[in-house]
């Protein structure tokens, strides 16, 4: 694949100014962080030129409506609403005034992306500064009306009032006035004095989402709710492996006698997000579903026709069999010096299988082609990158393609690819008139961009004091982010060659191991045969599975108090004595988080009932440079004689700093700790003859609201910077189920899902 | 040629006898509130009432429902305000929202015919409507607060 994007990791505003000014007489006031730097002339004059940087941008209407307009994408997480209250913080703008909008992407706007927990820890500071800025001029304008000095004048709910006179004008009769031009360049931006924890009227308080509404009653509108005019149906003729077929003859004569069928298109993917496609296009969608089913195509297969899940594991063992394989992610020490003062080794080996997105919105793409600019009606994560590969494929400048946003029903990672867009742009282009394309639930099943199966060894030793002294740890996987984005890739730290980050992060934990190796390796078997994708809580959810697993196992072999053996690791030293702002403190406040759930579960006091277990872990999701400090207790059944587990209880700490909106982190919390659920009992797709097997709900197994157990989340806010609630839940859970059915019935288990077999059989073998 | 009785309106819709429900409703007569999940009846997002009977619209041939009073979430309350939709709100419940047309048809013909419901009894009726945001700690707590105020 070509490289499409060449991106540092920086996102939104940097040494930029800031620029309020009024809009064109009457129409209000427009606050944007500057595209070009070092503004010369007046803010009006800028703003009116467009030189502004539509990815953050507010404007405040005369009759007092501020609108705060945000590239980030909506798929549940109601970042919009959280990302508008940072604003209206230091706006001081009341919060009745405050709306959302999704503009649509273009290629000048720089880098959209939403993912990683890193909206609202990405821009926080960011969209103070800007609210601020915004505040300081409606106050220097609202005091030259009343004829005072503004530094006897304060803002607060949308109204500039004088101190010692109490007289006041709105902000809405400040911007009717349409006399504003201010710039703060970045050292004003840097020396503004923003509000402290603590002083926060709109942030930190549950605000209402404001996407909700719409959402009870059918009118919020999704990709695949757009129609336009004259637009036909596409479906696409599914290949009978999940990467590589080729169509080599396709007949359409049988569907030539659907009422309404309009053509198939046949095409390859220069961008190789698929080989090729074999697309019907009708009237209705009924049609164009009769019409691809009547369609014959004659495949090759091509190279990954003998792909089963046995021979991607199995080649991830020989990957981590071959010491040669693989770059280092950490080196630090030596581990075999290590393990020669260790008194206890162990070596475990940890599976996830692959699964599968399962968004409830299947993909899809409405594409309409129009004077030489191809518009994209979709929910996307990745506007910039998906916008780019589809003038790829069809032969336009990044320019000449437009996203327009909707709400997206899911994204989770899904929505980072474009592999919907490009057939609808294709097909657009050759059909002649637009295309909304819809996926089935099965061709999106097994067209996913699957988290890779993953295979993890661990060989470590824990010395006299219980801490571990030494842990070599191997990591095999697909590399998402080696499809997605090579400049991603990072150089290993042995300067050995790139590595994906986004598959190994989370092995650089926050505990204090003195010799600790850890090698990613590429399993290229996955990397073809189930083109990798990111899915929520991404490396996390593997590593910390392993790590939190091994460190159980660890603690029970040596004796120790698995809590106890973790905070005695976390001493916040050297690496791990943390840097602000987002991560000061360090380990510190992993011990605290471990400390305040097992308080809070009763760890080690409570008595538990027969064949009930509890079992701990702690996580740092997502980066150790976005660190949310999180630890779980979970209290497990196992029925002994059939194996199955039944989680009663989750009780879940996390440290998130700042919390923008509590009920929205709630929310992400509840619903990541039930994926962490569902990931470890039930989630698994497989391959055989190089496709997926599983093709609908049936097989492939999501929780439903029968796995519901009891939740209890303490939301610790310290001041500190905020960090993301919608992923490290994921990865916490996984290991702390594995470890209380330890506790409950003794069985180990290492693979994921875990499944009453599974348990059988290690309580057989314990 | 059929003719469908849809929120109260007739409306005749000119396609072959077994075009599923879902997909007239959707993309025919484009009143979009009710989504295409998994096309199997297996998740639940396209749930309508039929004759006050939670239904799968994916599941349901045009000939199925012909004569049939079919519901949508649009004509659920005519002001978009009906108990369980204003405790969707105040719980609130919805995160991506996708699922949620369903979810709370599925819901409301849960409460039409048992307006208290046990926690155990909204498990039952509610298990076969997937929310992969898995907000299913809120749709309980709404469910059970429309119960109360309705």
């Amino acid at each position: 694949m070509t490289e499409h994007m060449d991106i540092a990791r920086t996102e939104g505003p940097s040494r930029r100014q800031f620029l309020v000014g009024s809009a064109t007489a009457g129409a209000g006031l427009v606050m944007g962080f500057s595209v070009l730097p070092n503004v010369t002339g007046g803010a009006r004059e800028a703003l009116a030129a467009g030189n502004y940087s539509p990815s953050l941008f507010i404007t405040m209407e005369p009759s007092g409506i501020t609108t705060v307009h945000i590239t980030k994408s909506e798929m549940g997480q109601h970042v919009g609403t959280a990302l508008a209250q940072s604003v209206a913080e230091e706006l001081e703008v009341d919060w009745n005034d405050v709306r959302i909008d999704f503009p649509d992407s273009h290629e000048k706007w720089g880098l959209m992306i939403t993912g990683g927990s890193w909206s609202v820890n990405w821009t926080f500071d960011a969209l103070s500064r800007a609210g601020a800025s915004g505040r300081i001029a409606l106050v220097d304008a609202g005091a030259k009306i009343l004829g005072v000095s503004p530094r006897e004048c304060a803002a607060a709910g949308s109204r500039v009032t004088h101190g010692p006179t109490g007289r006041s004008v709105s902000y809405a009769d400040i911007v009717a006035r349409g006399d504003i031009s201010r710039t703060f360049s970045e050292d004003d931006l840097k020396g503004l004095k923003l509000k402290s924890f603590g002083d926060y009227k709109v942030v930190g308080k549950a605000v209402p989402q404001l996407d909700i509404p719409a959402k009870t009653d059918g009118t919020a509108r999704y990709g695949i709710d757009v129609f336009v005019p004259n637009m036909v149906y596409g479906r696409i003729v599914p290949p009978p492996t999940r990467w590589g077929a080729v169509a080599k003859k396709v007949d359409d004569s049988a569907a030539k006698k659907v009422k309404g069928y309009v053509g198939v298109v046949v095409a390859e993917d220069v961008t190789q997000v698929q080989k090729g496609y074999v697309i019907a296009c009708a009237e209705t969608y009924w049609a164009a579903e009769a019409a691809a089913d009547a369609i014959k195509v004659d495949w090759d297969p091509g190279p990954n026709a003998k792909v089963s899940t046995a021979t991607i594991l199995n080649h991830a063992k020989d990957l981590v069999n071959d010491p040669n394989q693989g770059f280092a992610w950490v080196l630090e020490g030596d581990v075999e010096a290590g393990l020669g003062q260790a008194e206890t080794t162990h070596t475990a080996e940890y599976i996830t299988n692959t699964i599968y997105h399962g968004i409830m919105e299947p993909m899809n793409c409405t594409a309409v082609l129009q004077d030489g600019v191809m518009h994209l009606f979709t929910g996307c994560q990745w506007q910039t990158r998906c916008g780019a590969m589809v003038g790829e494929a069809v032969g336009l400048e990044p320019a000449n393609v437009v996203v327009h946003q909707q709400y997206l029903g899911g994204g989770f990672g899904r929505r980072l690819e474009p592999d919907a867009m490009i057939p609808a742009a294709i097909a657009a282009k050759e059909i002649g008139r637009p295309v909304k394309l819809v996926y089935t639930r099965e061709y999106d099943l097994q067209n996913d961009f699957h988290r890779s199966l993953t295979f993890q060894r661990l060989r470590g030793g824990a010395g006299a004091d219980g801490r571990l002294v030494a842990l070599e740890h191997s990591v095999c996987s697909g590399w998402a982010t080696k499809r997605q984005a090579p400049g991603f890739l990072a150089e290993s730290v042995d300067k050995k060659g790139r590595i994906d980050p986004f598959s190994m992060n989370g092995s650089d934990f926050w505990y204090t191991v003195p010799n600790h190796h850890v090698r990613g390796i590429e399993n290229d078997v996955s990397q073809s045969a189930t083109p990798p994708g990111q899915l929520r809580s991404v490396a996390p959810a593997w590593t910390f599975w392993a790590v939190e697993s091994y460190i159980d196992e660890m603690a029970r072999k040596t004796g120790q108090d698995p809590m106890l053996m973790r905070i005695n690791m976390l001493d916040a030293t050297g690496k791990n004595a943390g840097t602000p702002p987002n991560s000061v403190g360090g380990a510190y406040r992993l011990r605290n988080v471990l400390e305040v759930a097992a308080g809070k579960a009763g760890w080690g006091v409570k008595p538990l009932p027969e064949n009930v277990g509890r079992g701990i872990a702690s996580v740092t999701s997502q980066e150790r440079g976005s660190p949310s400090w999180t630890a779980v207790v979970a209290e497990v059944h196992v029925d002994p004689s059939s194996g199955v587990p039944t989680v009663r209880k989750l009780t879940i700490a996390m440290d998130v700093g700042t919390a923008v909106n509590p009920d929205g982190c709630l929310a992400q919390i509840e619903g990541s700790a039930l994926w962490g659920v569902s990931h470890a009992l039930l989630e698994k797709a497989t391959v055989a003859d190089g496709q997926i097997e599983q093709q609908n709900f049936d097989t492939y197994l999501v929780g439903r609201m029968d796995i519901v157990p009891e939740i209890d989340v303490v939301l610790i806010q310290n001041g500190h910077y905020p960090s993301g609630t919608g992923e490290p839940v994921v990865t916490v859970v996984p290991a702390a189920i594995a470890n209380a059915i330890h506790d409950a019935v003794g069985a180990r288990v290492r693979e994921l899902p875990i499944t009453p077999e599974a348990i059988k059989a290690a309580m057989a073998e314990a | 040629m059929a003719i469908l009785t849809i929120n109260g309106g007739q409306y005749v819709v000119d396609v072959p006898p077994d075009t599923r429900l879902l997909w007239v409703i959707r993309e025919g007569l484009r009143m979009t509130g009710t989504k295409f999940g998994c096309g199997a009846g297996l998740c639940g997002a396209c749930t309508v009432h039929v004759d006050g009977e939670a239904m799968r619209s994916c599941q349901l041939t045009v000939a199925d429902v012909e004569g049939s009073r079919i519901t949508t979430i649009e004509g659920l309350d005519p002001k978009g305000q009906h108990p369980l939709q204003r405790a969707w709100v105040a719980e609130q419940v919805p995160q991506c929202g996708y699922c949620q047309s369903g979810q709370i048809m599925q819901a409301a013909a849960l409460l039409n015919r048992n307006s208290n419901p046990s926690d155990g009894e909204i498990v039952a009726a509610m298990n076969g409507n997937l929310c992969r945001c898995m907000s299913y700690v809120r749709i309980k707590k709404a469910i059970k607060r429309a119960a109360m105020e309705a």
